[in-house]
């Protein structure tokens, strides 16, 4: 009996050291982002504040264009990402499932095959052409590649919801004398609704987190989104860093991703393992 | 008629999707490759250079660095995420409010940008009012807060740090995901056959997760190949453009130089190299997956 409780402790204080060695570079970020703005940039740097103060964050606020217009940059692109991720894929997936559709397999690959093409590679081809039709450095264009990104796992999201809905509430709406849009809209995108939350969630994610286009798409300061305002911060002014607004812009740019994934843990997980290996 | 309509329906639900696709990843993808073989720059689109671009990368010296710098990086950070993200999963794949917790912690820093964490690493990192320096100082490790980007090896595996921190829950999650499907019926029948513990993880938990791990190393892989984020933000390439990646030396000649062209060519190479990796993925997936 002893033996067996001292072999249960070692997983368990294991794991508590792991809990503690993730958490520790969030907390400190957080700590370092309340600190007055001097002993933020103090050497060597203090563990904790020693008062707590808010500088930092006003400074953020107002940064360059000012946080609000970062933010709604951001939630902007993160927007019509999710719109149109919602606009292509639920339709699609729903034909890929439940209609009659010619070349039905061909046509699933060929919008999934964008996931075997990494959007790095056709950022300088899709800059050219945004750039011909007044899409670069505008909210559009960012969430079309941020769309780019977003759509395969989206479709095939959608595709494996309305698989599973039974055939039964399908032959009763038909019944009804209901269109196979009706149908969608009455019967299928509601019994899917876990899956649309699930879909609109990473839509988000990506979006909000993504980096490299955004950094070349959005070149006029007043179209950065916060992840691109942070490298601004970061590379300071005449090589003076802000360290205090640095933390406290990193603290905004996760605080929403923390919150959603916290909030809605669930569909996240059962989201990524439906995506990831599949 | 309504026959016909009706067969066909299913199309105008899929259109909108597929012309997207047509528009923003075959037509683009058109346009690379026919750029790929052109002069374009910032003097304008340029002119027909033939295989001219790639011949000019063959001879690139800081593009075959950057290729073994990305090679290295991947080679050394991929055993890392997934023999951690697996012994990880074993940890708190067993039942109780701890593992779970753990999970769920662990897999935090998933959800957070890869910029917002680089960006939170410079912080930490700094040698100056950075935090892990002083950590190291005052637990004896070091006698002075290391200087992580003026080397390159160095400024390498301070990365890694911080890319596994920040990923590692990812392979965990879809490793434990494994470990539960294996069924706790064939565990439990091993362990009455007297097997220990690691015996069981090494006959019976592995070998069934072979697909599993296969794919998971495979996606890591690509998506290691693809760096850039962490780089740019945390090393700026340097010291010396040693920590150029392939995507960062792409972005370089394309956005910075504005050698459109020649990034185009550079984009074909690694474009290439993943779709390969990818078709393997593919191939493994669909022959692994319930019919």
């Amino acid at each position: 009996m002893r033996r067996s409780s001292t072999i249960a402790t070692v997983p368990a204080v294991l794991a508590l050291v792991v809990s503690a060695l993730t958490l520790l570079p969030l907390a400190m970020t957080f700590l370092s982002s309340i600190k007055t703005g001097a002993q933020a940039s103090a050497v060597p740097p203090s563990y904790l504040p020693s008062a707590l103060s808010i500088e930092n964050y006003l400074k953020v606020l107002h940064y360059q264009a000012g946080l609000g217009t970062y933010l709604f940059n951001s939630l902007a692109v993160a927007f019509l990402t999710i719109v149109l991720c919602l606009v292509l894929a639920v339709p699609a997936g729903y034909a890929l499932a439940r209609l009659r559709l010619p070349a039905r397999e061909t046509i699933f690959v060929l919008l999934l095959a964008g996931m075997m093409v990494p959007y790095q590679a056709l950022l300088t081809p899709l800059y050219l052409m945004f750039s011909a039709i007044g899409l670069a450095n505008s909210h559009l264009g960012l969430a079309i590649v941020h769309t780019v990104l977003q759509l395969p796992f989206s479709v095939y999201l959608m595709r494996s919801a309305f698989a599973a809905v039974p055939i039964e509430l399908e032959e009763a709406a038909v019944i009804d004398g209901c269109n196979s849009f009706q149908s969608l809209w009455r019967i299928f995108v509601p019994v899917a609704r876990p899956a649309i939350v699930t879909l609109v969630l990473f839509a988000f994610i990506t979006s909000w987190n993504e980096f490299i286009a955004a950094l070349i798409f959005m070149g006029n300061e007043n179209r950065f989104t916060v992840p691109i305002m942070l490298v601004g911060v970061r590379q300071g002014h005449f090589g003076a860093v802000d360290w205090g607004a640095l933390q406290a812009g990193v603290v905004i740019s996760i605080v929403p991703c923390l919150l959603i994934y916290g909030l809605l843990q669930k569909h996240y997980v059962s989201g990524m393992l439906s995506g990831a290996v599949k | 008629m309504r026959h016909s309509h009706r067969r066909h329906a299913g199309l105008l639900y899929v259109l909108p999707a597929l012309l997207f696709v047509a528009a923003f990843v075959a037509w683009p993808l058109l346009q690379l490759l026919r750029l790929s073989m052109t002069s374009a720059s910032m003097l304008g689109p340029g002119s027909f250079v033939g295989w001219n671009n790639y011949l000019k990368a063959f001879r690139d010296e800081t593009f075959w660095q950057s290729l073994a710098f990305t090679l290295q990086y991947t080679a050394c950070i991929t055993p890392i995420l997934m023999v951690g993200g697996f012994l990880l999963a074993l940890l708190v794949a067993e039942p109780g409010r701890i593992a779970r917790a753990t999970r769920g912690i662990v897999f935090l820093p998933v959800v957070i940008g890869l910029g917002s964490s680089s960006i939170l690493w410079v912080g930490l990192l700094d040698e100056q009012v950075g935090l892990v320096g002083r950590l190291l100082v005052d637990l004896g490790l070091v006698a002075h807060p290391p200087v992580w980007f003026v080397d390159a090896e160095l400024g390498m595996w301070a990365v890694i740090g911080t890319v596994v921190w920040k990923v590692i829950g990812f392979g965990m999650l879809l490793f434990v995901a494994g470990i539960q499907s294996v069924g706790i019926d064939v565990r439990e029948a091993a362990m009455l056959d007297g097997a220990g513990y690691w015996q069981r993880v090494r006959h019976i938990t592995l070998p069934l997760m072979t697909r599993t791990l296969l794919l998971t190393t495979l996606v890591s892989v690509i998506g290691s190949l693809l760096a850039f984020d962490q780089f740019y933000i945390m090393t700026a390439g340097g010291p010396r453009s040693e920590t150029f990646t392939s995507v960062y030396w792409i972005y370089q000649n394309s956005f910075i130089y504005f050698k459109q062209g020649y990034g185009a060519a550079l984009s074909m190479i690694l474009l290439a190299i993943v779709l390969v990796l990818s078709s393997v993925h593919l191939l493994i997936a669909r022959r692994g997956a319930p019919a």
